[in-house]
C-alpha cells in the first residue's frame, strides 16, 4: 500500500503538480473532517431525540389505545364505523421542507391541524361524546408524535448516509490519496536527485577526462620539447619545419579563404 | 289491568318468560368477573369464558384471539337468544321485542345512510351493522343517492318510517347533521316505545315506564354533557330531549340552559332519583359518570326480574347482556393492553 504511487514521469513540472495536489488534498481532508464532525454531532443529537421520542411514543400510544377502549365502552362497539364513515378529508396534514446541515439536505416534516370546526364535534352526542373527544385528542397527540418521529428517523437515515459518504471520503483522502501523493512526490524527488547525481558524476567524469587529456598533451609536449632541446644541443640547427608542431609558424591553410571555397548554392 | 296479568300471562308468554329467566341465570357473576380479572392473556379469558354460556361460541376460535372476536361472539350469543325468543313470541310480545331493537335499527340506518353518502360499498356497510338492528329491506338503503329518495323509496317500508316523517322535513334530511338526525330519531323512538308500553298496561307499563324514563333521562344528560362547547344551540338541544322521564319538563329546561358540568349537576340533583348518583361524584369530574349510570341501569334491570308476568324482563335481559358484553370487552382490552390496574374502573357487576 505504502509503495503505491501514481505512474508519472519524474519531472519537475510533475513535482510541482503533485505538490499542488497534495496541498489540495490536505485542505479537502481538513474540510471534510470538519463536516464529518458536524454531522456526527448532529447525528448523536438526533439519536438522543429519537430515543426520547420513542419512549414518549410508547406511553402516548398506550394512552391513546386505552382512550379508544374507553370511548368504545361508553359509546358502543359500532362507534368505530360511525366515525370512519364520516371522514371526508384529513384534519391533520404533514408539511414537508428541507433542512441544511453542513451541506446535507435533510427532509423535515411538520404536522399541522387544519383549523375550523369539524362536524365530528357532535359524534356520540347520545352517549360517549366526551370519551370520543378525549380519544380524539389522545390520538391527535399520538399522530403529532408519530410525525415528529418520522421526521427524526428520516433525518437520521439521511444523515447516516451522508455521514458514511463523508467518512469514506475522509478516510480515502487520509489513507489512500494523501500517502499516494506523498509517495509520488518522494519518488519524483528521489528520481530527480538520482538524475542530478548522475549528471554531477558525468560532469566530473568529463572534467576528469579533459584533465587527463590535457595532462597527456602537456606530457607529450614536454617530451617533445625535451627531445628538441636534446637535438639542438646536439646539432645546434634550426629544427626542420614541421607543420604538426603546435604553436610554430602556423599558416592558415590555403583553403580557408572563402574565395577558394566553392559552394553549390552560392551564386558568385 | 294491573294485577290481572297473572291470570292470563302464562297462556301466551309463560314459556318465553321462563326462557329469559333461564338466560338470566347464565349471566356472569362476580366470581366469574374475578376469574376474568386474574387472566394474563386473551387466551386465558377465552378459557374462562368457555365454562360459561359463551362456551359454545368461543370454543372453536383459533388461538391468536382478539378482543373484537370475543365481543363479536358474545354478541352473537345475545342475537341468537334474542332471535329464538322473537320467533316464538306472541303478537304483543313480538312487537315489544321489535321495539327493543329499534335503537340498533336507527344506528344501522344512520350508518348505512352516511356510508352511502360517502360512497362506501354496501356489503361492507352491512357487515358493520349491528345484527339486532337488521331488517329485511336494509340492503336496499344503499340504493338511494340522496336523502329524499332514501325516504321515499326505502324508509317508508321500515318500522322507522313514522319517526322520519313526523320529525324530519325533507330539508332536514338533506342538511341536518347526521348526529342530530340520529338523536332526533332516537327521541321519537323512545316516545313511541313509552307510549306502546303504556298501552300494554299493567306491570309492563309500570316497570318499562321506569326503565324508559331512566333511559331518556340518561340520554338528556349525555346530550347536554356532550353538546357543551359545540355549535348545538340551546333550542336544538332541547328538541332532542324526549317528552317524558323524570326530568320532563322542568329538568329539561334547566339542562337546556346548562353551560358546564356543575350546572348540569344542580339540574340533576333536584330529582331525588339522580341526586344519589351525583353525590357519589366529586365536584367537577364527569369521568366516572358513565359507569355510575351504567350501574344504575343494571340495578333497575336486575330489580325488574323480581316481578313476574311482564315484558320488562326481555328488555332488561337485552340491556344486561349488552352490559355484560361491554364488561367482557373492557376486561379483554385491559388485559390485552396491559392495563390491569384499570379493570375495576369499567366492570359493572350484574349480580
Amino acid at each position: 500500500m505504502s509503495t503505491a504511487r501514481y505512474t508519472v514521469a519524474p519531472t519537475v513540472t510533475m513535482l510541482t503538480m503533485m505538490k499542488a495536489r497534495l496541498v489540495g488534498a490536505t485542505k479537502g481532508h481538513a474540510l471534510l473532517k470538519k463536516k464529518a464532525d458536524a454531522l456526527t454531532m448532529r447525528f448523536r443529537q438526533l439519536l438522543k431525540e429519537i430515543i426520547e421520542a420513542k419512549e414518549n411514543l410508547g406511553a402516548t400510544m398506550k394512552g391513546s389505545f386505552f382512550a379508544y377502549t374507553e370511548a368504545q365502552y361508553a359509546a358502543g362497539e359500532g362507534i368505530k364505523h360511525t366515525i370512519m364513515d364520516n371522514v371526508d378529508t384529513a384534519v391533520v396534514k404533514v408539511r414537508g421542507a428541507l433542512d441544511n446541515v453542513a451541506g446535507v439536505k435533510i427532509p423535515r416534516f411538520s404536522s399541522f391541524v387544519i383549523p375550523g370546526e369539524t362536524k365530528m364535534d357532535l359524534t356520540g352526542l347520545g352517549r360517549g361524546g366526551q370519551q370520543l373527544q378525549s380519544c380524539r385528542k389522545a390520538y391527535q397527540s399520538a399522530v403529532e408524535l408519530l410525525v415528529q418521529l418520522a421526521n427524526l428517523q428520516t433525518a437520521f437515515l439521511t444523515l447516516d448516509e451522508a455521514l458514511k459518504v463523508t467518512n469514506r471520503r475522509v478516510n480515502a483522502l487520509e489513507n489512500v490519496v494523501k500517502p499516494k501523493l506523498e509517495n509520488t512526490i518522494s519518488y519524483i524527488k528521489a528520481e530527480l536527485d538520482e538524475l542530478e547525481r548522475e549528471e554531477f558524476f558525468r560532469l566530473k567524469k568529463v572534467q576528469k577526462n579533459k584533465q587527463k587529456n590535457q595532462a597527456k598533451a602537456e606530457a607529450e609536449f614536454a617530451t617533445a620539447m625535451a627531445e628538441l632541446q636534446e637535438a639542438t644541443a646536439d646539432t645546434l640547427d634550426m629544427p626542420p619545419f614541421d607543420p604538426k608542431m603546435p604553436g610554430q609558424n602556423v599558416q592558415p591553410p590555403a583553403s580557408s579563404s572563402l574565395l577558394n571555397y566553392k559552394e553549390d548554392d552560392m551564386l558568385f | 289491568m294491573y294485577g290481572f296479568e297473572m291470570m292470563s300471562f302464562n297462556i301466551k308468554d309463560g314459556f318465553l318468560e321462563s326462557i329469559v329467566r333461564g338466560h338470566r341465570s347464565g349471566l356472569l357473576t362476580v366470581a366469574d368477573y374475578n376469574n376474568l380479572s386474574q387472566c394474563e392473556t386473551l387466551d386465558d379469558i377465552k378459557l374462562n369464558l368457555t365454562s360459561t354460556d359463551y362456551g359454545a361460541y368461543l370454543v372453536n376460535e383459533a388461538s391468536p384471539i382478539y378482543t373484537a372476536t370475543i365481543v363479536e361472539k358474545c354478541t352473537q350469543k345475545l342475537v341468537n337468544d334474542w332471535n329464538y325468543m322473537r320467533t316464538q313470541a306472541d303478537e304483543k310480545l313480538a312487537t315489544f321485542m321489535d321495539y327493543c331493537t329499534y335503537g340498533h335499527m336507527i344506528d344501522n340506518v344512520v350508518l348505512i345512510v352516511t356510508g352511502t353518502l360517502h360512497e362506501r360499498d354496501v356489503q361492507e356497510l352491512l357487515d358493520k351493522c349491528h345484527p339486532l338492528g337488521m331488517f329485511d329491506s336494509i340492503a336496499t338503503l344503499a340504493v338511494a343517492q340522496n336523502m329524499r329518495e332514501l325516504f321515499r323509496l326505502v324508509l317508508v317500508d321500515t318500522p322507522l318510517a313514522p319517526y322520519f316523517s313526523e320529525n324530519l322535513t325533507h330539508e332536514d334530511l338533506d342538511e341536518m347533521n347526521i348526529e342530530i338526525m340520529r338523536n332526533t330519531l332516537y327521541k321519537a323512538y323512545l316516545d313511541d316505545f313509552a307510549a306502546y308500553c303504556q298501552s300494554l298496561g299493567g306491570a309492563t307499563a309500570e316497570i318499562m315506564g321506569d326503565m324508559l324514563a331512566f333511559e331518556t333521562d340518561r340520554r338528556a344528560l349525555n346530550i347536554t354533557l356532550n353538546s357543551i362547547g359545540t355549535e348545538l344551540t340551546r333550542e336544538d338541544r332541547k328538541k332532542l330531549y324526549s317528552n317524558f322521564g323524570l326530568l320532563y319538563p322542568h329538568g329539561h329546561n334547566e339542562l337546556a340552559m346548562a353551560e358546564d358540568f356543575d350546572q348540569i349537576r344542580s339540574a340533576m340533583e333536584k330529582v331525588p332519583a339522580y341526586s344519589g348518583i351525583f353525590s357519589k361524584l366529586g365536584y367537577g369530574e364527569s369521568q366516572m359518570l358513565d359507569k355510575l349510570l351504567y350501574e344504575e341501569e343494571v340495578k333497575k334491570c336486575v330489580d325488574c326480574f323480581e316481578q313476574q308476568f311482564h315484558y320488562g324482563v326481555f328488555y332488561a335481559y337485552m340491556k344486561l347482556r349488552e352490559q355484560e358484553i361491554r364488561n367482557v370487552m373492557w376486561v379483554s382490552e385491559c388485559v390485552a393492553q396491559d392495563q390491569k390496574g384499570r379493570i375495576a374502573d369499567g366492570i359493572v357487576y350484574l349480580f
